[in-house]
């Protein structure tokens, strides 16, 4: 791989892309490579911005932060962590999917991945807490989009092309984030034994209640001890939670008696969704976005070996499963979703695009969208 | 008319009678509309400032019907402004005079409801409140509520990406939508998202959300519908002065509540809805705040708590706290009818739209104060607190001369301040044509060309609700350029590793 390019600030990213341009090169935007091993392998050259980093502005009352996308994850959530507050659409590094320690992901990474964690499901997506950013296009010029403040319908909505973007539109050089007030209290419930049907209906229905439940997420039989777990996170201000706890547990007594998971047992258990520990290593991994009621014949029709976890109430899967490609997006296309290959060797990855393959009027409406960021195609890598 | 529109194409008007024709190939007869008395309706929507008969009114009811008008008036070079009601502020349904008007209103169905998935698939000419009014029965709700709500429609929802005033804790109809139907102006169509969270490739429903009918044609729409909460409360509470207002929200969000609705409203407001509904506002404050909380009644009373506490720290003179519902809807009563409350005032109004960040509110408010006196003309605000959503009702009278102009001016005026303390110019009424011209307050032409471009991968022929949004229109072959210049690198210091 030629050497990479680090620039130090957003002056030296228009110099960085200008020069590319002049050269007919191609770059590859990167942050702290903890999603390198996503998308087929190539050669072109990095411009990694992990030298524009630090918090530009963070005013607690006014919900908003806005930092340099090469801040680590790590360090933001600390921050706002400090001023009881979080990132709502729950972010989280990738580095352990890959067998790599934590600590890599960068804000810029999550934000142009999309990545959003289990609260996602109440909480929204980056798209939704991504106010506005600045970037540099593929015709090297610095631009502003959206805006610092919480409520604005100023012109097309950029940001939410941002989040999600992986990299082929511009390089992000600034973010503004919608930031909100930490809960106070967290309970999760559980409920032992459901199969998939079962534990995706008790999902529905809870979620379709007054409770208000943050995350949902199953567990088969085998990937959380002897018997299946469904889990659900109720959190906010005390008593509130402690209604909605007596609530849920009046509405799901048909599943069978609903238990409370240790403090500990709770994050081990949130945290293994992050990290997917109880998927392993070695099987090609899968991220399946589906109707929630759909998840179910997805998992029906896998193979006994394969392995696969529920968040979002059933409406993502991950899935480890050394099986055909076909199969995999075949099966999420039945179920009214798309499945997005998100590890697997050189080979796999080479063959395989990492995106589920669109209709070709959107797939080309896409292709228009990225050449108005890119117009000479500098983004266009090969990777997806 | 201050604002110039687009100079409409002759030969496009000498060809009105073909193009009727066209039209009446696609759709039943009494679907297009040709006579100047039946047009007159369309002639304007809520921003009715501004009026212009359009060419003709084309009313297709099917999916298909809209991509052959499309593909038509593509193929022919006639420009298309989509309509939903029509109550939009910022005149994105503002017809042009060589333009067909393609009304949705025969969109009127829902066509299914998820509640297992907790969704809604309805065609665009559905009312927002008929979304609620669907699925209440079972215990659900559609969030957005935009004051319009009886009569805006989702389709309208969906191009303004709309608020309302719970939008602080439940999003704006960007946050509320899963998918959609979307016909492009060559007549092919697509369909972007779909029943499940996050989009396969790039977001591309994130950019038709809001874009004002500038993109495309939405004729299908799946919208999140979500459990109505058990419960919900307000507290009313006066201030004396704005600063001691915006301090009890500031202090509110930093305990970690975010309240269903926070909506403020300034003395003018104050007053011209008490004396219009009645409702028990306190007159002899500078301030009123109504914060509502929902969810469980635990929730509700432990907040409130909270809440009112705050507002005693802050001063508050006087504080009530809902009752009931009837008592709720009171509290609510004044504020809801505070628009048609000021237009008692003054024959005219324009309401502005600005967000600021919130911190600045005693700022902004002062230097409104001035600005009014410099024009001589009445201001009223109200203020959806929690997010820095203001809007400040300017009172004129259009039959004295000159003085709509004023209006206009004292509200570019407040918006540009509005940019300046760090904010923008609209928070949920869009750009359309009344704030088109002072985008590049807010954006650099690099910005706005970059905008543009991504119009062109949508409509190349600019075709589609053209002189809406943006200032300056330039053709996408002129912003497709690029300048390369060949030769060694330019810059040979930047760090490579």
């Amino acid at each position: 791989m030629e050497n990479a390019l680090l620039p130090q600030s957003a002056q030296d990213v228009v110099d960085a892309i200008a020069d590319a341009l002049r050269a007919g090169e191609k770059l590859a935007i990167t942050g702290g490579a903890s999603k390198a091993a996503i998308g087929a392998p190539v050669a072109a050259r990095r411009l990694e911005m992990t030298g524009l980093r630090g918090v530009v502005d963070y005013d607690p009352a006014e919900l908003v932060l806005t930092v340099r996308p090469g801040t680590p994850l790590a360090e933001i959530q600390t921050t706002v962590a400090q001023a009881g507050q979080m990132l709502a659409f729950e972010p989280f590094d990738h580095g352990p999917m890959f067998g790599q320690p934590e600590g890599a992901a960068t804000i810029g990474g999550v934000v142009a991945a999309g990545v959003s964690g289990s609260q996602r499901l109440s909480g929204g997506a980056v798209r939704d807490h991504l106010l506005g950013f600045r970037a540099v296009s593929g015709r090297g010029e610095l631009f502003t989009a959206g805006a610092r403040v919480v409520k604005n319908v100023t012109g097309f909505d950029l940001p939410k092309l941002a989040a999600g973007s992986w990299g082929r539109l511009f390089a992000m050089t600034e973010l503004t984030l919608k930031v909100l007030p930490r809960p106070r209290e967290s309970v999760t419930r559980l409920l032992a034994g459901l199969d998939v049907e079962r534990a995706v209906a008790a999902m529905s229905l809870a979620m379709g209640s007054q409770a208000d439940v943050a995350a949902a997420a199953h567990f088969p039989a085998g990937l959380s001890g002897g018997t299946s777990a469904t889990i659900l996170r109720v959190q906010g201000f005390g008593p509130s939670v402690a209604a909605r706890c007596r609530m849920l547990d009046g509405l799901l007594a048909a599943f069978g008696p609903v238990g409370t998971l240790s403090p500990d047992d709770a994050d081990a258990m949130w945290t293994a969704l992050r990290t997917l520990a109880p998927l392993g290593q070695r099987a090609p991994l899968w991220r399946i976005n589906v109707p929630p009621t759909g998840a179910p014949q997805i998992i029906k029709a896998l193979p006994a070996d394969a392995r696969a976890l529920l968040d979002w109430a059933g409406g993502l899967i991950w899935l480890a499963a050394d099986i055909d490609p076909e199969t995999v997006r075949a099966a999420a296309l039945a179920a009214g979703g798309h499945a997005m290959l998100l590890r697997g060797d050189d080979r796999l990855r080479a063959n395989v695009p990492a995106f589920h393959p669109q209709p070709h009027g959107v797939a080309a409406l896409e292709a228009r969208v990225r050449r108005a960021f890119d117009p000479a195609g500098l983004f266009e890598t090969g990777r997806f | 008319m201050s604002l110039k529109m687009p100079l409409p194409d002759e030969e496009v008007l000498s060809k009105r009678d073909r193009i009727v024709a066209a039209l009446r190939a696609f759709v039943p007869a009494e679907a297009v509309i040709e006579d100047e008395a039946r047009m007159r309706p369309y002639e304007t929507d809520a921003l009715t400032a501004y009026r212009q008969l359009p060419l003709a009114v084309v009313l297709p009811e099917t999916t298909a019907q809209v991509s052959q008008i499309l593909s038509w008036c593509h193929a022919n070079g006639v420009k298309v402004v989509p309509r939903g009601a029509g109550t939009s502020l910022s005149g994105g349904a503002l017809p042009l005079a060589d333009a067909v008007l393609l009304g949705l209103s025969k969109f009127n169905k829902v066509l299914d409801i998820d509640y297992e998935n907790r969704l809604a698939v309805v065609q665009p000419g559905v009312t927002n409140l008929a979304v609620t009014r669907e699925v209440e029965a079972r215990g659900f709700y559609y969030a957005p509520d935009p004051s319009s709500q009886i009569a805006c429609t989702i389709g309208g929802n969906v191009a303004e990406n709309s608020g309302g005033v719970h939008c602080l804790k439940y999003g704006l109809t960007t946050n509320n939508v899963l998918g959609c139907e979307i016909v492009m102006m060559d007549g092919e169509i697509l369909r972007i998202g779909g029943r499940h969270l996050d989009p396969a490739g790039l977001d591309l429903l994130g950019v038709v959300v809001g874009s004002e009918g500038l993109l495309g044609v939405v004729t299908e729409v799946t919208v999140r519908i979500l459990p109505s909460p058990e419960t919900a409360r307000a507290l009313l509470v006066g201030f004396a002065s704005a600063e001691s207002a915006g301090q009890c929200v500031a202090d509110i969000i930093a305990a970690g509540i975010i309240p269903a609705g926070m909506e403020m409203m300034d003395r003018p407001a104050i007053h011209a809805a008490e004396a219009f509904v009645q409702v028990g506002y306190p007159l002899d404050v500078e301030a009123l705040l109504i914060v509502e909380l929902d969810g469980p009644e635990a929730e509700c009373s432990h907040l409130l708590e909270e809440v009112e506490a705050i507002a005693r720290r802050n001063g508050a003179v006087g504080a009530r706290v809902s009752g009931d519902e009837a008592e709720r809807a009171a509290f609510w009563a004044g504020r809801k009818a505070a628009f048609p409350a000021v237009g008692r005032l003054s024959p005219d109004y324009f309401c502005m739209d600005g967000t600021i960040p919130r911190r600045r509110l005693p700022q902004v408010l002062e230097q409104m104060t001035r600005l009014s006196e410099r024009y001589g003309l009445g201001v009223a605000n109200v203020f959806h607190a929690g997010d820095g959503n203001l809007h400040p009702l300017i009172l004129y009278d259009a039959n004295k001369p000159g003085e709509l102009e004023r209006a206009e001016a004292f509200g570019n005026d407040i918006l540009r301040l509005c940019v300046e303390v760090g904010g923008v110019l609209t928070g949920e009424h869009g750009v359309g044509v009344e704030k088109r011209d002072l985008m590049p307050e807010m954006f650099t032409e690099v910005d706005l060309k970059q905008q543009q471009r991504l119009k062109c991968a949508f409509d190349p022929d600019l075709l589609l609700n053209p002189g809406k949004v943006f200032p300056r229109l330039h053709r996408c072959a002129e912003l497709g350029r690029m300048h390369v210049h060949g030769g060694q690198l330019a810059f040979p210091d930047l760090p490579r590793f």
